[in-house]
Protein backbone atom coordinates (compact mmCIF):
# COMPACT_ATOMS: atom_id res chain seq x y z
CA UNK A 1 0.00 0.00 0.00
CA UNK A 2 1.45 3.40 -0.95
CA UNK A 3 1.66 6.01 1.77
CA UNK A 4 -1.43 8.24 1.39
CA UNK A 5 -0.97 11.89 2.25
CA UNK A 6 -3.11 13.18 5.08
CA UNK A 7 -4.72 15.79 2.87
CA UNK A 8 -5.90 13.34 0.24
CA UNK A 9 -7.47 11.28 3.05
CA UNK A 10 -9.56 14.21 4.26
CA UNK A 11 -7.58 15.87 7.03
CA UNK A 12 -6.74 15.06 10.60
CA UNK A 13 -10.25 14.71 11.98
CA UNK A 14 -11.28 12.21 9.37
CA UNK A 15 -8.10 10.29 10.06
CA UNK A 16 -8.34 10.33 13.81
CA UNK A 17 -12.05 10.43 14.60
CA UNK A 18 -11.98 6.88 15.94
CA UNK A 19 -9.05 7.63 18.24
CA UNK A 20 -10.79 10.77 19.49
CA UNK A 21 -14.09 8.98 19.99
CA UNK A 22 -12.42 6.09 21.82
CA UNK A 23 -10.37 8.43 24.01
CA UNK A 24 -13.52 10.30 25.05
CA UNK A 25 -15.53 7.14 25.76
CA UNK A 26 -12.66 5.46 27.62
CA UNK A 27 -12.23 8.62 29.63
CA UNK A 28 -15.90 8.57 30.56
CA UNK A 29 -15.71 4.87 31.45
CA UNK A 30 -12.69 5.46 33.68
CA UNK A 31 -14.44 8.37 35.37
CA UNK A 32 -17.32 6.01 36.10
CA UNK A 33 -14.97 3.38 37.52
CA UNK A 34 -13.24 5.98 39.67
CA UNK A 35 -16.57 7.27 41.02
CA UNK A 36 -17.71 3.76 41.87
CA UNK A 37 -14.49 2.32 43.28
CA UNK A 38 -12.81 5.50 44.58
CA UNK A 39 -14.63 5.55 47.94
CA UNK A 40 -13.90 1.85 48.48
CA UNK A 41 -10.19 2.35 47.77
CA UNK A 42 -10.12 5.39 50.08
CA UNK A 43 -11.73 3.29 52.81
CA UNK A 44 -9.11 0.54 52.36
CA UNK A 45 -6.39 3.15 52.74
CA UNK A 46 -8.03 4.62 55.80
CA UNK A 47 -8.25 1.16 57.41
CA UNK A 48 -4.58 0.61 56.69
CA UNK A 49 -3.77 4.02 58.15
CA UNK A 50 -5.57 3.11 61.38
CA UNK A 51 -3.70 -0.20 61.50
CA UNK A 52 -0.37 1.60 61.16
CA UNK A 53 -0.99 4.33 63.74
CA UNK A 54 0.38 2.35 66.74
CA UNK A 55 3.60 1.68 64.73
CA UNK A 56 3.95 5.30 63.69
CA UNK A 57 3.30 6.92 67.06
CA UNK A 58 4.61 4.98 70.07
CA UNK A 59 1.99 4.37 72.73
CA UNK A 60 -0.94 5.28 70.49
CA UNK A 61 -4.15 3.27 70.70
CA UNK A 62 -5.72 2.62 67.32
CA UNK A 63 -9.27 2.80 68.68
CA UNK A 64 -8.70 6.22 70.30
CA UNK A 65 -7.64 7.90 67.09
CA UNK A 66 -9.37 11.18 66.26
CA UNK A 67 -9.62 12.21 62.64
CA UNK A 68 -9.70 15.94 61.98
CA UNK A 69 -9.27 18.59 59.32
CA UNK A 70 -6.74 21.31 60.09
CA UNK A 71 -6.11 24.43 58.08
CA UNK A 72 -2.52 24.32 56.85
CA UNK A 73 -0.09 27.15 56.10
CA UNK A 74 -1.46 27.49 52.56
CA UNK A 75 -5.02 27.82 53.75
CA UNK A 76 -6.03 24.31 52.60
CA UNK A 77 -7.85 21.93 54.86
CA UNK A 78 -5.81 18.80 55.46
CA UNK A 79 -6.75 15.55 57.09
CA UNK A 80 -4.65 14.62 60.11
CA UNK A 81 -5.04 11.87 62.67
CA UNK A 82 -4.65 12.69 66.32
CA UNK A 83 -3.04 9.68 68.01
CA UNK A 84 -4.11 9.23 71.63
CA UNK A 85 -2.91 6.69 74.18
CA UNK A 86 -5.37 4.30 75.81
CA UNK A 87 -5.62 6.79 78.72
CA UNK A 88 -6.70 9.54 76.31
CA UNK A 89 -3.47 11.53 76.49
CA UNK A 90 -2.02 13.04 73.33
CA UNK A 91 0.78 10.85 72.01
CA UNK A 92 1.31 12.38 68.60
CA UNK A 93 -0.03 12.86 65.12
CA UNK A 94 -0.24 10.96 61.89
CA UNK A 95 -0.08 13.01 58.77
CA UNK A 96 -1.05 11.61 55.36
CA UNK A 97 0.92 13.19 52.52
CA UNK A 98 1.46 12.57 48.85
CA UNK A 99 3.44 13.77 45.88
CA UNK A 100 5.16 12.79 42.69
CA UNK A 101 7.83 10.09 42.86
CA UNK A 102 10.07 8.78 40.09
CA UNK A 103 7.39 6.65 38.44
CA UNK A 104 4.05 7.61 39.91
CA UNK A 105 2.47 9.21 42.93
CA UNK A 106 3.90 8.28 46.33
CA UNK A 107 1.65 8.40 49.38
CA UNK A 108 3.08 8.50 52.87
CA UNK A 109 1.95 8.39 56.46
CA UNK A 110 4.14 10.46 58.73
CA UNK A 111 4.08 9.99 62.49
CA UNK A 112 4.92 13.04 64.59
CA UNK A 113 5.32 13.42 68.34
CA UNK A 114 2.86 15.60 70.30
CA UNK A 115 4.63 18.97 69.79
CA UNK A 116 5.41 18.09 66.13
CA UNK A 117 9.13 18.42 66.87
CA UNK A 118 10.23 14.92 65.86
CA UNK A 119 9.24 12.33 63.32
CA UNK A 120 8.27 9.17 65.16
CA UNK A 121 7.77 7.00 62.11
CA UNK A 122 7.22 6.95 58.39
CA UNK A 123 5.25 4.48 56.31
CA UNK A 124 4.90 4.32 52.53
CA UNK A 125 1.22 3.76 51.91
CA UNK A 126 1.41 3.64 48.16
CA UNK A 127 4.19 3.66 45.57
CA UNK A 128 4.86 2.33 42.13
CA UNK A 129 8.60 2.99 41.98
CA UNK A 130 11.01 0.89 39.92
CA UNK A 131 10.98 -2.72 41.16
CA UNK A 132 14.31 -3.70 42.64
CA UNK A 133 15.52 -0.11 43.05
CA UNK A 134 13.05 2.60 43.99
CA UNK A 135 10.53 0.24 45.55
CA UNK A 136 12.91 -0.21 48.49
CA UNK A 137 11.46 3.07 49.79
CA UNK A 138 8.65 0.85 51.07
CA UNK A 139 11.12 -1.44 52.84
CA UNK A 140 11.64 -1.36 56.62
CA UNK A 141 15.31 -0.31 56.35
CA UNK A 142 14.62 2.87 54.44
CA UNK A 143 11.52 3.76 56.42
CA UNK A 144 13.29 3.36 59.77
CA UNK A 145 15.84 6.03 58.71
CA UNK A 146 13.16 8.64 59.32
CA UNK A 147 12.45 7.68 62.90
CA UNK A 148 13.53 10.26 65.51
CA UNK A 149 14.47 12.85 62.93
CA UNK A 150 13.79 16.51 63.86
CA UNK A 151 11.08 18.33 61.90
CA UNK A 152 13.38 21.37 61.55
CA UNK A 153 15.69 21.89 59.71
CA UNK A 154 14.10 20.05 56.76
CA UNK A 155 15.24 16.52 55.95
CA UNK A 156 18.02 16.19 53.43
CA UNK A 157 18.92 13.16 51.38
CA UNK A 158 22.65 12.49 51.17
CA UNK A 159 24.69 9.88 49.33
CA UNK A 160 26.81 7.93 51.75
CA UNK A 161 26.66 8.05 55.53
CA UNK A 162 24.66 10.86 57.12
CA UNK A 163 26.60 13.25 59.31
CA UNK A 164 23.88 15.61 60.55
CA UNK A 165 20.71 14.69 62.45
CA UNK A 166 18.43 15.76 59.58
CA UNK A 167 20.18 13.67 56.93
CA UNK A 168 18.75 10.55 55.33
CA UNK A 169 20.99 8.18 53.35
CA UNK A 170 19.79 7.80 49.73
CA UNK A 171 18.96 4.38 48.39
CA UNK A 172 21.62 3.21 45.96
CA UNK A 173 20.30 3.56 42.42
CA UNK A 174 17.17 5.32 43.61
CA UNK A 175 18.22 8.82 44.56
CA UNK A 176 15.16 10.38 42.94
CA UNK A 177 12.74 8.09 44.82
CA UNK A 178 14.58 8.75 48.10
CA UNK A 179 14.53 12.49 47.53
CA UNK A 180 10.85 12.39 46.60
CA UNK A 181 9.96 10.77 49.93
CA UNK A 182 11.97 13.36 51.87
CA UNK A 183 10.50 16.23 49.84
CA UNK A 184 6.93 15.02 50.35
CA UNK A 185 7.55 14.65 54.08
CA UNK A 186 9.21 18.08 54.33
CA UNK A 187 6.38 19.83 52.48
CA UNK A 188 3.64 18.16 54.52
CA UNK A 189 5.35 18.77 57.85
CA UNK A 190 6.08 22.41 57.01
CA UNK A 191 2.48 22.95 55.97
CA UNK A 192 0.78 21.63 59.10
CA UNK A 193 3.36 21.98 61.86
CA UNK A 194 2.03 25.31 63.10
CA UNK A 195 -1.59 24.19 62.90
CA UNK A 196 -0.77 21.05 64.88
CA UNK A 197 1.09 23.03 67.52
CA UNK A 198 -1.76 25.48 67.93
CA UNK A 199 -4.19 22.63 68.22
CA UNK A 200 -1.97 20.72 70.68
CA UNK A 201 -1.72 23.81 72.85
CA UNK A 202 -5.46 24.31 72.88
CA UNK A 203 -5.85 20.77 74.21
CA UNK A 204 -3.87 21.58 77.36
CA UNK A 205 -4.71 23.88 80.26
CA UNK A 206 -3.79 27.37 78.90
CA UNK A 207 -1.35 28.91 81.46
CA UNK A 208 1.05 26.01 81.69
CA UNK A 209 1.11 25.22 78.04
CA UNK A 210 2.11 28.78 77.24
CA UNK A 211 5.00 28.50 79.66
CA UNK A 212 6.10 25.12 78.31
CA UNK A 213 6.00 26.40 74.81
CA UNK A 214 8.73 28.93 75.57
CA UNK A 215 10.94 26.39 77.34
CA UNK A 216 11.48 23.54 74.97
CA UNK B 1 -10.54 -12.82 4.76
CA UNK B 2 -8.78 -15.92 3.48
CA UNK B 3 -9.82 -19.46 4.27
CA UNK B 4 -6.44 -20.16 5.80
CA UNK B 5 -7.18 -18.02 8.90
CA UNK B 6 -7.30 -20.22 11.98
CA UNK B 7 -10.76 -21.06 13.31
CA UNK B 8 -11.95 -20.18 16.81
CA UNK B 9 -11.18 -23.68 18.11
CA UNK B 10 -7.70 -23.66 16.58
CA UNK B 11 -7.01 -20.24 18.08
CA UNK B 12 -8.18 -21.41 21.50
CA UNK B 13 -6.12 -24.61 21.51
CA UNK B 14 -3.03 -22.94 20.03
CA UNK B 15 -2.85 -20.49 22.90
CA UNK B 16 -2.76 -23.19 25.54
CA UNK B 17 0.23 -25.31 24.49
CA UNK B 18 1.38 -25.15 20.84
CA UNK B 19 1.78 -21.34 20.98
CA UNK B 20 1.99 -20.98 24.75
CA UNK B 21 2.82 -17.30 25.39
CA UNK B 22 5.50 -18.12 27.96
CA UNK B 23 7.05 -21.40 26.83
CA UNK B 24 6.76 -21.03 23.06
CA UNK B 25 6.57 -17.28 22.39
CA UNK B 26 8.65 -16.11 25.37
CA UNK B 27 6.38 -13.10 25.83
CA UNK B 28 5.32 -11.47 29.08
CA UNK B 29 8.63 -12.27 30.76
CA UNK B 30 8.36 -9.37 33.21
CA UNK B 31 5.36 -10.73 35.17
CA UNK B 32 6.63 -14.26 34.57
CA UNK B 33 9.76 -13.53 36.54
CA UNK B 34 8.40 -10.98 38.96
CA UNK B 35 5.17 -12.33 40.45
CA UNK B 36 5.73 -16.09 40.46
CA UNK B 37 7.23 -16.33 43.94
CA UNK B 38 3.96 -17.81 45.17
CA UNK B 39 0.70 -19.06 43.70
CA UNK B 40 -1.62 -16.31 44.95
CA UNK B 41 0.09 -13.36 43.22
CA UNK B 42 0.67 -15.49 40.11
CA UNK B 43 -3.00 -16.42 39.82
CA UNK B 44 -4.12 -12.84 40.50
CA UNK B 45 -1.77 -11.60 37.79
CA UNK B 46 -3.05 -14.26 35.38
CA UNK B 47 -6.65 -13.24 36.09
CA UNK B 48 -5.96 -9.52 35.65
CA UNK B 49 -4.10 -10.18 32.39
CA UNK B 50 -6.93 -12.42 31.17
CA UNK B 51 -9.47 -9.68 31.87
CA UNK B 52 -7.45 -7.13 29.90
CA UNK B 53 -6.67 -9.54 27.06
CA UNK B 54 -10.29 -10.65 26.60
CA UNK B 55 -11.65 -7.08 26.80
CA UNK B 56 -9.04 -5.62 24.46
CA UNK B 57 -9.46 -8.44 21.92
CA UNK B 58 -13.25 -8.00 21.95
CA UNK B 59 -13.18 -4.23 21.46
CA UNK B 60 -10.47 -4.35 18.79
CA UNK B 61 -12.33 -7.07 16.91
CA UNK B 62 -15.58 -5.08 17.07
CA UNK B 63 -13.98 -1.96 15.60
CA UNK B 64 -11.55 -3.76 13.24
CA UNK B 65 -13.39 -2.46 10.16
CA UNK B 66 -12.85 1.15 11.24
CA UNK B 67 -9.13 0.90 12.06
CA UNK B 68 -6.76 3.07 10.03
CA UNK B 69 -3.55 1.09 9.48
CA UNK B 70 -1.22 3.82 10.69
CA UNK B 71 -3.29 4.55 13.80
CA UNK B 72 -4.04 0.98 14.85
CA UNK B 73 -1.23 0.63 17.42
CA UNK B 74 -2.45 3.82 19.09
CA UNK B 75 -5.96 2.39 19.30
CA UNK B 76 -4.65 -0.91 20.72
CA UNK B 77 -2.59 0.87 23.36
CA UNK B 78 -5.45 3.17 24.32
CA UNK B 79 -7.81 0.22 24.71
CA UNK B 80 -5.33 -1.85 26.69
CA UNK B 81 -4.43 1.04 28.99
CA UNK B 82 -8.10 1.65 29.78
CA UNK B 83 -8.76 -1.93 30.82
CA UNK B 84 -5.52 -2.14 32.78
CA UNK B 85 -6.57 0.93 34.75
CA UNK B 86 -9.94 -0.69 35.47
CA UNK B 87 -8.23 -3.90 36.62
CA UNK B 88 -5.83 -1.91 38.80
CA UNK B 89 -8.66 0.03 40.48
CA UNK B 90 -10.75 -3.10 40.98
CA UNK B 91 -7.84 -4.88 42.68
CA UNK B 92 -7.19 -1.87 44.93
CA UNK B 93 -10.87 -1.82 45.90
CA UNK B 94 -11.53 -5.51 46.45
CA UNK B 95 -8.13 -7.20 46.96
CA UNK B 96 -6.25 -4.39 48.65
CA UNK B 97 -3.38 -6.39 50.15
CA UNK B 98 -2.82 -8.30 46.90
CA UNK B 99 -2.89 -5.03 44.99
CA UNK B 100 -0.16 -3.69 47.27
CA UNK B 101 1.86 -6.87 46.89
CA UNK B 102 1.71 -6.74 43.09
CA UNK B 103 2.55 -3.03 43.21
CA UNK B 104 3.63 -1.70 39.80
CA UNK B 105 3.18 -5.02 38.01
CA UNK B 106 -0.55 -4.49 37.49
CA UNK B 107 -0.09 -1.14 35.68
CA UNK B 108 2.76 -2.82 33.78
CA UNK B 109 0.25 -5.16 32.11
CA UNK B 110 -0.10 -2.26 29.65
CA UNK B 111 3.29 -3.16 28.19
CA UNK B 112 2.69 -6.91 28.22
CA UNK B 113 3.43 -7.87 24.62
CA UNK B 114 1.06 -10.83 24.73
CA UNK B 115 -1.93 -8.51 24.66
CA UNK B 116 -0.84 -6.15 21.89
CA UNK B 117 0.39 -9.09 19.81
CA UNK B 118 -3.04 -10.75 20.01
CA UNK B 119 -4.74 -7.48 19.00
CA UNK B 120 -2.37 -7.27 16.02
CA UNK B 121 -2.29 -10.93 14.99
CA UNK B 122 -5.87 -11.97 15.62
CA UNK B 123 -8.40 -9.43 16.88
CA UNK B 124 -7.76 -6.75 14.25
CA UNK B 125 -8.23 -9.33 11.47
CA UNK B 126 -10.83 -11.86 12.68
CA UNK B 127 -14.40 -11.94 13.96
CA UNK B 128 -15.45 -11.36 17.55
CA UNK B 129 -15.96 -15.06 18.24
CA UNK B 130 -12.49 -16.01 17.03
CA UNK B 131 -10.94 -13.08 18.92
CA UNK B 132 -12.68 -14.19 22.11
CA UNK B 133 -11.51 -17.80 21.70
CA UNK B 134 -8.01 -16.56 20.96
CA UNK B 135 -7.95 -14.35 24.07
CA UNK B 136 -9.26 -17.18 26.26
CA UNK B 137 -6.71 -19.67 24.90
CA UNK B 138 -3.81 -17.27 25.35
CA UNK B 139 -5.00 -16.31 28.85
CA UNK B 140 -5.19 -19.96 29.81
CA UNK B 141 -1.74 -20.60 28.36
CA UNK B 142 -0.34 -17.61 30.26
CA UNK B 143 -2.03 -18.74 33.48
CA UNK B 144 -0.62 -22.27 33.08
CA UNK B 145 2.84 -20.85 32.45
CA UNK B 146 2.72 -18.60 35.51
CA UNK B 147 1.20 -21.34 37.68
CA UNK B 148 3.84 -23.90 36.69
CA UNK B 149 6.69 -21.58 37.65
CA UNK B 150 4.93 -20.38 40.81
CA UNK B 151 4.25 -23.98 41.87
CA UNK B 152 7.93 -24.93 41.69
CA UNK B 153 9.06 -21.73 43.39
CA UNK B 154 6.51 -21.71 46.20
CA UNK B 155 6.87 -25.41 47.04
CA UNK B 156 10.68 -25.40 47.03
CA UNK B 157 11.02 -21.91 48.45
CA UNK B 158 8.40 -21.92 51.18
CA UNK B 159 7.17 -25.52 51.38
CA UNK B 160 3.62 -24.34 50.67
CA UNK B 161 1.19 -24.17 47.76
CA UNK B 162 -1.44 -21.39 47.80
CA UNK B 163 -0.19 -20.75 51.32
CA UNK B 164 -1.07 -24.30 52.46
CA UNK B 165 1.78 -26.45 53.79
CA UNK B 166 2.54 -29.34 51.41
CA UNK B 167 6.03 -30.36 52.47
CA UNK B 168 6.87 -31.82 55.91
CA UNK B 169 7.50 -29.19 58.55
CA UNK B 170 11.19 -30.15 58.59
CA UNK B 171 11.54 -28.43 55.20
CA UNK B 172 13.26 -25.11 55.68
CA UNK B 173 12.61 -23.70 52.24
CA UNK B 174 15.20 -22.70 49.70
CA UNK B 175 15.05 -18.97 50.19
CA UNK B 176 16.68 -18.39 46.82
CA UNK B 177 13.65 -19.85 45.03
CA UNK B 178 11.44 -17.03 46.32
CA UNK B 179 14.02 -14.40 45.39
CA UNK B 180 14.65 -13.16 41.82
CA UNK B 181 17.44 -15.69 41.06
CA UNK B 182 14.93 -18.48 41.72
CA UNK B 183 12.69 -17.04 39.02
CA UNK B 184 15.46 -17.20 36.42
CA UNK B 185 16.57 -20.69 37.49
CA UNK B 186 13.02 -22.07 37.40
CA UNK B 187 12.11 -20.42 34.12
CA UNK B 188 15.33 -21.64 32.49
CA UNK B 189 14.91 -25.22 33.66
CA UNK B 190 11.20 -25.39 32.76
CA UNK B 191 11.86 -23.82 29.35
CA UNK B 192 14.57 -26.39 28.74
CA UNK B 193 12.23 -29.20 29.77
CA UNK B 194 9.43 -27.89 27.53
CA UNK B 195 11.84 -27.60 24.58
CA UNK B 196 13.24 -31.09 25.19
CA UNK B 197 9.76 -32.62 25.32
CA UNK B 198 8.74 -30.73 22.18
CA UNK B 199 11.79 -31.90 20.24
CA UNK B 200 11.37 -35.50 21.36
CA UNK B 201 7.77 -35.45 20.23
CA UNK B 202 8.74 -33.89 16.88
CA UNK B 203 11.48 -36.49 16.40
CA UNK B 204 9.06 -39.32 17.09
CA UNK B 205 6.51 -37.84 14.65
CA UNK B 206 9.05 -37.61 11.81
CA UNK B 207 10.43 -41.06 12.65
CA UNK B 208 6.99 -42.57 12.12
CA UNK B 209 6.29 -40.72 8.91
Amino acid sequence: MSEPSLKSEGGYVRQAWLVILLAVSYGAALAGVETTLGPKIAENKRNETYDKIPNLVPGADKSRTVEMLLEDADGNRRRVYQALGSDGSLRGWVLPAGGQGFADRIELLIGLDAPAARITGLYVLEQKETPGLGDYIAGPDFQSNFRDKPTAPPLEVVKGDPTASNEIPALTGATISSEAVAAIANAAIAAVKEAIRKHAVSLQPPPRSTKNRHNP
Amino acid sequence: MSDSDPTALERFLNGILPENPIYRQLLGMCPTLAVTGAMKPAVTMAAATAFVLVSANLIVSLIRGLLKPHLRILVFTLTIATFVTIADKALAAYLYQMSKQLGPYVPLIIVNCIIISRCEICASKQSVGVALADALGMSLGFALGLASIATVREILGSGTWFGLPVLPSGWHGWGIMVLPPGAFLTLGLLLGAAEWLGQRRAARATGKA
